[in-house]
Order: structure tokens, then C-alpha cells, then sequence
């Protein structure tokens, strides 16, 4: 799926994941590597910058918890050298202070570590939170088309695995990587003080280690990149395959797609295979390495103490120490597997939050004032549109004004640029040249939440969301009440079929609406519509799916509905189309007529060609 | 949860639940059997090792004895090789059968999901689905590769340490043993509560899941009216939901992983208490309190790894429930016991006998005894109001979905009594939503035949109307991929490649929905003419809301009420039947340009 360009016909997604899908190769050239690991980076401390404070007082809680276990095995030795031969010899006090003293220990030790697991657990979700509700809100501010070409798979994958393993890496290993700094930076100190030459010894052993170390990192990131691609592509397939599950089962498509998901699901396990079999090696390769540097000591250390130039209390020591010096390498090889892990994950992540939206919102946002007179009109100012840089101009060079209160109806065969100029009216895209007005404010300089308070388009995508009809129709007007929104159904004509359903308003529509015709979620799209009371409706072919007499009832509502408002209706029926004051008819992006429907019908125009179509097309009633 | 027919997360023990990945371990027993072999051999040769060092230093060192000291320090770089061997060999035995485990479970999953009838997916949320096939396989491959190890083998050294305890003081033993059976107590707080609270981790995560997918897929809509903000806010409030599971999960844990560190240390503490007092009393020797203890800081780490595995054990519990949820769902639409072969080659005569259908969840049947056939070489249409079952009916045929009473047959023949794929291979169908995917326009148009030739892909194209849009496509034509769900495109576009999609297999059979709804005039013409051709040769049923279509067919059907109100032809049932006139009226072109020229104020004649 990654392999193929996207779509760029005429109206359609711009290649917008050109450049990620450039990082989806699981081996990157130095330059993108370099790149992506310094974005990753960045974004990980900006992550954890918020949280420093916690994330101290989780290290402190740590060396607390430490210090607390080291002092058993003191307290331990001193007991069985002084409290026990005291006990025997009939003063059991000193026993009864260490056994104290342990416990006591124990407890620092346990609440210490308590603590530590609330303040690492809650960073750990903090971040979680923050990264999730980051890529959320840029998933929501980047154009439409970009998200015609990723899809939604792949954005429910950077929000859900690669978050968790984001996730995994702050909570989990924090405790690890910490302790086994702490204790290797501790006890290499106490090397180097026990006996130079020994430690110098153990620290030659730092050389094949950080090579073995920059070995892990490349390949097992090479693995859990391939892991973080093929999980998406799994996502992307479950979804799609379940999304369209009727035409899968009725074209016999089960086998196909099985067939693709096998493959995607084979390389996932492969990918997790290799990634688990790096790690085997790596941390094989760190305990050989600990192991040997162990009995190479012993063997020297022996050899020297045989010749008297070591102390045998010394080497005890140091043998001792030596082992504890190494244990805490598997947690740090852990915590490498860990971070390579997350790294995968955040050049993922990082390069979705690094994608610009092609519609920013303005640095300062003009304000329109909600009173001011005559509101609604629009205004083009030559206007010219393509999808991509080098694409074909869609719109060239297009001026048009629309005064208040005006319906006009564009009309035009397909991909003469109707929708494109909606879409640009409702800013779903930015004109490439010239301008888009709304009482005389550039639509760039509006703030989000204004421009659509002023401009609704609806298409013929009448996506429902899981909830009720009624959390459906308020997605227009959130703060709508049950009598608001029954009277914009009645508006339209949908209240009738709303109550008669299972549980009227209260009714779940289920995955997608699937239960409710598509003339019915036309209705349902119709009333959100109506409910929103926009300054400038834009409505595109909003009325396809419906019957006859449904729309007529629409058409009646409508009249009303639009009668004080700036509406641009695209429409391939002409009954509606008629119902406007002014027609304009639209090809290869330019508009060659325009005026009123009554006058175009009587000029020997595209429009009067339409026209007689129509009514030969339904002549015979 | 807010999945309809939620499912109630089962009482069985994690044991039990876990009990039913059989299948699935069986052919990998043995790799993950000797993975656990070798994490037990490790732990032996790292018990070894300081073990040996020991007897370095207290034997040659001490007393000055050289000569056996290179054989130690031999055994010493061999018990280490042989450590770090068993290390490697631990993962690397462990890595494929757990990773082949999790795609086979996923693999069959998705199986199963595809023959899962479409009601079955009209409840489920997809996100909820795709948090079961892949965070919930993920979480149990990544049980069996560590947890599921180590509980059995540290289950096995905690039995052997406490084993050997007994055999150096039984009284020290018993100290110990006390200290860890607060473990049994954690065990069953496991698997009663913190189960639960795992599983509504699992089932959170599936919602927040949901909403994403929905707010990606309905995005349009949420921009149009700017509930982005809005969207945003629902999202971070399930995800605060969450995380506050999450939180206690960490509260929980952090609880426990405490009392873990703390019960040890408490036997140790014991230990050397009665220990002192038992050597006071000559009962204890001091070797044996130093080999107790020594032991005992040993067997600290197994216990706190065995309640760690636990909390893992309950959290896969959990996610392999979720995954059987859906495995036990059953297929209803499934390939009759004994199939019956469609009549070869299908002639098409279609018959809806007395058919009823009802969705689980209504009160009463949407369908009530429909009665209709449909001629071999007939095109019929089906007429009637928004909400009147047309398109469930229709969905009939394909057995999207079976009649609940009646039957619907083809040539004669049960379609629940033919094989599934024959019976589908047979029709072409296009639905009322296009139901395209990402992929190139090729492939979307030949989901029914993908052996089809461009030749025949093209000559589909033309019959849709849609050969000019597709080959005006940019970068590839018709190998151009069109965005999820087709989105790229206008719906219009949308409609007509599904058109060409169904009629690509010219098929004895034709089930069409609405097909020209979404059509320009002028394209509508264009596609009627050419799928005329093609209707003449297949037997067709044709949902349709416009006279225009409804024209098209030989006859047509008016469905009300849930029955076959009448059929006629198009001409016939606007002379007798009074509901298909109101249905087909459409509003004359005079009254409404009079309309138009009341609000313009200016006077023209049409």
C-alpha cells in the first residue's frame, strides 16, 4: 500500500504523505536519519520538559528505595557478627535493634518504591495525555485531503500503538534506566578506589559494549520501524475491509482480503521475530561480556595475589562488587531495546505533528461582528485554484460576489468546479491566488470557530457518528436543547420518520448509520444543517438520496429556511435549482452564465439546453 | 462501554480463559517449553557463578593451594559462557512461536470477521474491533514470551528454595513460607478485582479507538461545523477516563509491587529473629540462620517476579476474553449443510415468497410478507417511501442478510440452500453507498473478478459513464488510488465506478440501489442508455427513487407497509396506484419557476 503515489485527479488529495512515506523504508539514508532523530528528540523532551520536577522527585523516591536496600545486608551482617553471639551470651538488645533497624529499612525501601511508582506512572500518563491530545488536535487541523490519502488507520496507529510504546518507554523504564545508572556510576567508583588496575580492566570492557550497544540501536530500530509500518497497514486494512464489509462478502472479496492481511500480519510477526532476536544478541552479548571481564579478573587478580601484590580481602571485594556492576547492564540493555522501541514510535509520531496544515489558522484573527448589517455577503476576488503546485488550474482567475441574503444555484457537469469552489467557500482549502471574502473579511483571517459559525457546507458525505439521532443532529449546535432540535426536524420535514424509529430521537444509529437509509441520513444531515443557522449555507447535493415527495417537503422548508440567508446550492435537479433566485452554470472551472433561472431558461444558453432535458426528461407526467 | 449488545466480561478464571489459546500453543510447546528450560538453566548457572568465585576465594586463595585455581576460573568463564548462551537461547527459542501464536490468532480473527454476517458489523464499532486485533493479540504475545516464562519458572525456584529451606531449618522454612503466602491473598485480589479493572483498561482503549476512527472517517462534517474544538474535547475526556484506569492500574500495582518488596524482606527480618532466639537457645546453629537468609535474599527476586507475572496474567486474561467475545459470535450466514447447486447456466427468475424480516431490535418486522418475482431478462424496479425496506429487501438476495420467515429464491432454488460463493457469484450488486476503498480505481472496480482485463474493466467504465472522469485521473488513470472510502472523489464519481463494479461480471443477476441518484442530468442520460444494454441480458432489481429509473424497468414494484403494494409498469401504476403517483410526482417546472420569479420580482415566460 506504501509503495504506490496517491491520488491526484482533478478534485482529488494532494500528495500530501509524499514526504512520510519517504521514512516508511525500514533503512533510512544518513541525511533523514539524522533528521528524524533529532525531530524525534525534540519532541521527547518537550514531552517530559512539563514534568521535570516529578520526574526529579521519582529519582529521589528511587535513591531513597535504594539506599534503603543497600543497608539490609549491613544490617543483616552486623546482626549475625554482633546480635547473635550477644542473644546467645544473654543481651538480645543488639538483636533486637537490628531486626528493627531492618525492618525499618524495609519499610523506607517499600515506601519509597510506592512512591516512586505513583510519581513515574503518573508522568507516564501525563505524557501519554499530552502526546495523544497533540496528535488528536493536528489530526484535526490538517486539510481533508491529507487525510483522504493517510487514511484512518494509520492515525488511529500513531494515536493507540505508537503512544503505547511512547508510554512504555517514560513509565516502565525510567525505573531501570535509573537504578542501573546510579548503581554503575556508584560502584565504578569503588572499582577504581578497590584497585586501579583491576578497574581499568572492567572499564575496557565499556569499548566492545558501546559498540555492541550502536549495533543494537541500528538494527532492532531498523525492526520496530518495520513493525510501526506494518502495524499501521494492518489498521488500515481492518478498517477498510470492515468498513465496506458489504461489497467485501457480496463480491466474494473474503479470500483477497484475507490473503493481504496474512501478508501484512506475516511481515508483522517477522518484524517482531527480528526485533526479539536482535535483542537476544545484545543481551547475550552484555552478560558474555560481564561474565568473561569476571573471570578475567579472578585469573589476574589471583595471579596477583599469588605474587602478593593484591590483597585477598581486596579481591573478595571486587569480585563482589564486579557482579553487582554488571547485573544492572541487563536493565540498561533493556531500557536500549525500550528506547529503540519508543524512538520507532516517535519518528512516526513526530513526523505526523511535523506535517503543516495547508489551511492555518491567522496569527491574529479578524473579528466579525455578529450584528453588523446586512451579513452574508460573499465575495471572490480573482480567485484562482489548483490541488497541488504543479497541478491543472481548476479555477482560473474567478470574480464573483454574492450579496446578502441571495440563493444561488451552481450548476454544471461533473468537474467543471462546483465543489471545488464551495469547498474553497468554506475554506477547506486556500485559494491559490486572489481571494475569498466574507463581508468583506479574508477567510484567512478568520478564526476557526467564527468561520463556521458563519459558513456550514454540507455535502453529500452525511457521516453519522455512534450516539442518538438527537447527539447526531446537536453535533451542529452542541449547546441545542431536545425542543431546539425537534423544531429544526420539524423544519425540514424529518420528525415524522425520527419518532417513528425504535426510540425516536434516543435512537443509536449504529456503526455509520448503517441502519438508516441514506435518505434518512440525508434528512438527519439536513436537520444538523438547519440547526446550525449559519450566516452562508453551501449546500452540496444535499437532497440526492431522497424520494420525491421528501424532497419536495425539503424544498418547501427550504424556501423558508433560505428566504434570509446567503445560500449556494449545487444541485443536479433542476426543481431545485429553479427554486433560486440566480443560476449560475459553470465549465472547466469558469462561469458563462449567470442570472436568474426564469431569464436563463429563455436565452439560448447551456442553461436553456439543460432546461429542456429536464422537461423531456419528465414531460410524460 | 457503548457497543450495543455489550458483552459482560466472564467470571472464569484467568486460568480458564487462558485455557483456550490450546490450540494455538500446541504446535509451538515445544520451542517455548525449552525457552523455559533455558531461563532455568541460566538461573542455575548464575546461582553458580558466585558460587564457584567463593570457593576460589576460600579455597586456593586462602589457603595458598594454586593448583586447582585454573580449573575454577575455567568453570567460571564456562558456567558465564553457558549463562549468557541460555540467555540468548531463551529469546531467541521464545521469539517465532509467540510471534506465530499472535498472527495466527489475528489471522483467524479477521477470517472470522469477514464471515460474520453484516448486522453482526452494523453493532460493532471498528475501533473496538481494531483494538482487539491488534493491542490485545500484542498484549498476549508479549505475555507468552516473558511473563508466562517466568511465572513457571520462578513458581518452580520459589518451590525449590523453599524446599531446600526446609531441609536446613524447618522452623526458618516455616518463618519464610508465612511471609509468602500473602502471595495466594494477591492471587485472588488478581483475579477478582484487578482483572476487572484491566479489562476496562482494554475496553477504553477500544472507545478511544472508536472515536478517532469516526472523527477521521466523519471529519468533512466536523469541519463544516467547526466541532473540531468539541471533537478534541470528547476525545481528551475519554482519554482522562483512561488514564485514570490507567492511574489506579499504577496504584494498584504500585500497591502490590511494594508489598511484594516488603514480604521478603519481612520473612528475612522474621528469620533472623527466631533464628536468634533459636540459637540462643541452642535449638539453631549459626550456619544454618547464614544459609537460610542467604537463601531467602535469593528467592527475593523470584517472588517479586511471580507477582509482577500474575498482574500480567490477569491483563492477558482480559484481552484473550475480549478476543473470544468476538470468535464466539457466530457466523449466521453460512454455507447450507447440504448445498444445492443453482441451476447452470442461471436463467435469474427471482422470487421473494411471503418474506419477513425484522432487525433484532425493533418491535415489529420492517418486511411483512413481501410477494414478488422477477421474469428471467426482467428488470424490476422497487419503489417506495424513504424507510420502506427497499434496501433491505434487496440485501436479501446476496444474504447480506436472511429473511427471519419466507423465502427468497432463484431459479427455483432456496438461496439458503446454495453454496455462498456461488450464489454471490452470480450478481453484481452496488449499494447506496459506494463502498470504495483506497485502492486504484482497477482494483475497487474489479473486487468481483480480479482476473478481469483492462478491456473489460474499461467496457464496465463506459457502462457507468465513468470512462472519461477515470482516464482525466492524475498521476495513473485508472490505476490512480482514489482515498480512503474513495473520498477523493465526488460522489457522483463514486457512484458510477460502484456501478461498474456491479456490472463488471455481466452476471445473470443485478441488485442495484439507487444507482444513478448522485448523477448530473446530462451523465444520468448517458448511463441510463448504456445500462440499458446490460440490463437487457440479466435480470435486475432496481431500487429507485426518480421516474427517470424507475422508467427504465419493464415493471415496477411498490413497496408500503412492509408488503408489495403493486406491480405494474411505470405508466400502469401512475393510472391505478395513488401512493406511486404521490411518490413519482414531481413538482411541475411551471409552479416552480413561479416560485423563482416571486422572489426575483422579474416576469418571464417558460
Amino acid at each position: 500500500m506504501s509503495d504506490t503515489t496517491y491520488a491526484k485527479p482533478d478534485e482529488q488529495a494532494p500528495d500530501v504523505t509524499g514526504a512520510l512515506s519517504a521514512e516508511d523504508a525500514p533503512v533510512l539514508d544518513k541525511a533523514t536519519q539524522a533528521r528524524v532523530h533529532a525531530r524525534s528528540r525534540k519532541l521527547l523532551g518537550s514531552l517530559l520538559r512539563p514534568w521535570l520536577r516529578r520526574s526529579l522527585l521519582a529519582l529521589a523516591a528511587l535513591v531513597a528505595e535504594n539506599l534503603g536496600q543497600l543497608a539490609g545486608p549491613l544490617l543483616i551482617a552486623r546482626a549475625i557478627d554482633v546480635g547473635v553471639p550477644g542473644a546467645v551470651a544473654g543481651r538480645p538488645g543488639a538483636l533486637v535493634w537490628c531486626v528493627a533497624g531492618f525492618t525499618a529499612c524495609a519499610l523506607i525501601a517499600a515506601g519509597a518504591r510506592y512512591g516512586f511508582f505513583r510519581l513515574s506512572g503518573s508522568v507516564g500518563q501525563a505524557v501519554l495525555l499530552d502526546l495523544r491530545t497533540r496528535i488528536f488536535e493536528h489530526a484535526q487541523r490538517l486539510p481533508v485531503a491529507f487525510h483522504d490519502a493517510y487514511t484512518s488507520g494509520r492515525v488511529v496507529s500513531r494515536l493507540t500503538s505508537d503512544v503505547d510504546a511512547v508510554r512504555d518507554l517514560v513509565e516502565t523504564s525510567l525505573d531501570g534506566l535509573l537504578t542501573s545508572l546510579l548503581s554503575v556510576g556508584g560502584i565504578a567508583v569503588l572499582l577504581l578506589w578497590l584497585d586501579l588496575p583491576l578497574a581499568l580492566v572492567v572499564l575496557g570492557t565499556s569499548v566492545p559494549l558501546v559498540l555492541m550497544t550502536r549495533w543494537f540501536r541500528e538494527r532492532s530500530r531498523q525492526a520496530y520501524r518495520r513493525a510501526r509500518n506494518t502495524v499501521a497497514e494492518i489498521l488500515v486494512e481492518l478498517g477498510e475491509t470492515l468498513g465496506g464489509i458489504r461489497a467485501v462478502q457480496a463480491f466474494r472479496a473474503e479470500a483477497r482480503a484475507a490473503d493481504r492481511m496474512n501478508r501484512l500480519n506475516d511481515d508483522f510477526r517477522d518484524a517482531h521475530t527480528d526485533a526479539l532476536h536482535v535483542v537476544a544478541r545484545y543481551t547475550a552479548g552484555v552478560r558474555l561480556v560481564g561474565n568473561v571481564c569476571l573471570a578475567l579478573v579472578l585469573a589476574i587478580g589471583s595471579w596477583r595475589v599469588a605474587n602478593d601484590t593484591l590483597q585477598l580481602g581486596v579481591l573478595t571485594a571486587f569480585v563482589l562488587y564486579l557482579r553487582k556492576f554488571y547485573d544492572p547492564l541487563d536493565e540498561l540493555a533493556t531500557f536500549t531495546n525500550k528506547y529503540a522501541a519508543a524512538a520507532a514510535a516517535l519518528e512516526k509520531i513526530s513526523g505526523f505533528l511535523a506535517v503543516r496544515s495547508s489551511v492555518p489558522e491567522p496569527a491574529a484573527p479578524a473579528v466579525l461582528d455578529a450584528d453588523r448589517p446586512g451579513r452574508g455577503r460573499l465575495r471572490l476576488r480573482a480567485v484562482e485554484f489548483r490541488y497541488t503546485p504543479t497541478g491543472r488550474l481548476v479555477l482560473p482567475r474567478l470574480d464573483l460576489t454574492v450579496p446578502a441574503g441571495q440563493t444561488v444555484a451552481l450548476v454544471g457537469e461533473t468537474g467543471a468546479g462546483k465543489s471545488t469552489l464551495a469547498k474553497l467557500l468554506a475554506r477547506f482549502y486556500d485559494p491559490t491566488a486572489g481571494a475569498v471574502l466574507l463581508d468583506g473579511v479574508d477567510l484567512r483571517d478568520l478564526a476557526e470557530g467564527d468561520l463556521r459559525r458563519e459558513v456550514t457546507l454540507l455535502t453529500q458525505e452525511n457521516f453519522l457518528f455512534s450516539g442518538t439521532v438527537a447527539e447526531n443532529v446537536a453535533l451542529a449546535r452542541p449547546d441545542a436543547t431536545d425542543a431546539d432540535i425537534r423544531a429544526a426536524a420539524a423544519a425540514v420535514g424529518a420528525h415524522a420518520f425520527i419518532e417513528a424509529l425504535p426510540d425516536g430521537y434516543d435512537t443509536d444509529v449504529s456503526k455509520r448509520g448503517s441502519r438508516l437509509s441514506s435518505g434518512q441520513r440525508q434528512m438527519v444531515a439536513l436537520t444538523r444543517a438547519f440547526l446550525a443557522d449559519p450566516t452562508v449555507l453551501l449546500l452540496d447535493e444535499a437532497t440526492s438520496s431522497l424520494d420525491i415527495p421528501t424532497e419536495r417537503a425539503v424544498q418547501a422548508a427550504m424556501a423558508k429556511v433560505l428566504a434570509d440567508r446567503t445560500a449556494l446550492i449545487i444541485a443536479h435537479r433542476l426543481s431545485t435549482v429553479l427554486a433560486a433566485d440566480r443560476v449560475l452554470v459553470m465549465d472547466a472551472g469558469r462561469i458563462v452564465e449567470d442570472g436568474p433561472p426564469a431569464r436563463l431558461i429563455d436565452a439560448s444558453g447551456p442553461f436553456s439546453r439543460m432546461y429542456r432535458t429536464w422537461i423531456a426528461a419528465v414531460g410524460e407526467d | 462501554m457503548n457497543v450495543e449488545g455489550a458483552p459482560i466480561p466472564t467470571n472464569a478464571s484467568s486460568l480458564a480463559v487462558l485455557r483456550r489459546l490450546g490450540p494455538y500453543l500446541r504446535p509451538v510447546w515445544l520451542p517455548i517449553t525449552g525457552a523455559a528450560a533455558a531461563t532455568f538453566g541460566a538461573l542455575l548457572c548464575g546461582l553458580g557463578i558466585p558460587l564457584v568465585v567463593q570457593r576460589v576465594i576460600d579455597g586456593p586463595l586462602g589457603s595458598g593451594d594454586f593448583g586447582r585455581l585454573p580449573w575454577l576460573i575455567a568453570l567460571v568463564a564456562v558456567l558465564g559462557t553457558a549463562e549468557a548462551g541460555l540467555l540468548w537461547a531463551r529469546r531467541k527459542l521464545i521469539a517465532r512461536p509467540t510471534a506465530l501464536v499472535e498472527s495466527r490468532m489475528r489471522a483467524d480473527l479477521f477470517a472470522h470477521l469477514l464471515r460474520l454476517p453484516v448486522a453482526f458489523h452494523d453493532r460493532w464499532q471498528t475501533g473496538q474491533l481494531m483494538s482487539r486485533a491488534v493491542n490485545d493479540l500484542v498484549t498476549l504475545r508479549k505475555y507468552l514470551a516473558f511473563a508466562a516464562v517466568f511465572l513457571v519458572v520462578n513458581s518452580l525456584t520459589l518451590v525449590v528454595g523453599l524446599g531446600i529451606l526446609f531441609t536446613i531449618a524447618p522452623e526458618l522454612a516455616l518463618v519464610g513460607l508465612i511471609s509468602a503466602a500473602p502471595l495466594l491473598l494477591i492471587t485472588y485480589f488478581y483475579e477478582t478485582s484487578y482483572k476487572k479493572v484491566a479489562r476496562r483498561a482494554q475496553d477504553q482503549s477500544g472507545d478511544l479507538t472508536t472515536i478517532v476512527e469516526e472523527t477521521m472517517l466523519g471529519t468533512r462534517v466536523i469541519r463544516a461545523f467547526g466541532r473540531s474544538a468539541e471533537r478534541t474535547r470528547q476525545f481528551v475526556a475519554q482519554a482522562r477516563r483512561l488514564r485514570s484506569t490507567e492511574l489506579r492500574i499504577v496504584r494498584i500495582l504500585g500497591g502490590l509491587s511494594t508489598g511484594l518488596l516488603i514480604l521478603p524482606e519481612l520473612g528475612i527480618a522474621g528469620q533472623l529473629a527466631v533464628g536468634g532466639w533459636g540459637i540462643a537457645d541452642g535449638r539453631l546453629t549459626l550456619g544454618q540462620l547464614v544459609a537460610a537468609i542467604t537463601i531467602s535474599t535469593y528467592l527475593r527476586w523470584p517472588t517479586e517476579c511471580i507477582g509482577w507475572a500474575l498482574s500480567e496474567t490477569s491483563t492477558a486474561a482480559a484481552a484473550c476474553d475480549r478476543y473470544w467475545e468476538i470468535r464466539d459470535c457466530p457466523p449466521t450466514v453460512t454455507d447450507p449443510a447440504r448445498p444445492v447447486s443453482p441451476a447452470r447456466p442461471a436463467r435469474g427468475r427471482l422470487r421473494f415468497e411471503n418474506v419477513h424480516f425484522q432487525y433484532p431490535d425493533q418491535p415489529r418486522p420492517l418486511l411483512r410478507g413481501v410477494d414478488l418475482e422477477v421474469r428471467p431478462g426482467e428488470t424490476m424496479a422497487l419503489v417506495g417511501a424513504t424507510g420502506s425496506g427497499k434496501t433491505t429487501l434487496a440485501a436479501l438476495v446476496p444474504r447480506l442478510a436472511d429473511v427471519t420467515a419466507g423465502r427468497v429464491t432463484v431459479d427455483g432454488v432456496d438461496v439458503r440452500d446454495m453454496p455462498l460463493a456461488e450464489l454471490r457469484a452470480m450478481m453484481g450488486c452496488a449499494f447506496e453507498d459506494a463502498l470504495l476503498s483506497s485502492a486504484s480505481v482497477r482494483e475497487n472496480v474489479a473486487l468481483g473478478v480480479p482476473a478481469a482485463s483492462d478491456a473489460d474493466i474499461r467496457a464496465s467504465l463506459r457502462v457507468a459513464g465513468a470512462e472519461g472522469f477515470v482516464d482525466a485521473l492524475r498521476p495513473h488513470g485508472p490505476g490512480t488510488r482514489i482515498g480512503e472510502r474513495g473520498m477523493s472523489l465526488s460522489g457522483g464519481q463514486r457512484q458510477r465506478l460502484a456501478l461498474a463494479r456491479a456490472v463488471l461480471p455481466r452476471p445473470a443477476l443485478l441488485v442495484l440501489d439507487d444507482p444513478l441518484s448522485a448523477l448530473d442530468l446530462h451523465t444520468e442520460a448517458e448511463v441510463e442508455r448504456a445500462l440499458r444494454e446490460v440490463l437487457r441480458d440479466a435480470t435486475a432489481l432496481v431500487v429507485a427513487h426518480r421516474p427517470n429509473t424507475a422508467r427504465m424497468a419493464d415493471r415496477v414494484a411498490v413497496l408500503a407497509d412492509g408488503r408489495v403494494l403493486a406491480v405494474g409498469t411505470h405508466q400502469e401504476l401512475l393510472d391505478s396506484c395513488p401512493h406511486y403517483r404521490t411518490l413519482m410526482a414531481t413538482p411541475g417546472p411551471t409552479e416552480t419557476v413561479g416560485a423563482a420569479r416571486h422572489a426575483d420580482g422579474e416576469v418571464v415566460t417558460p
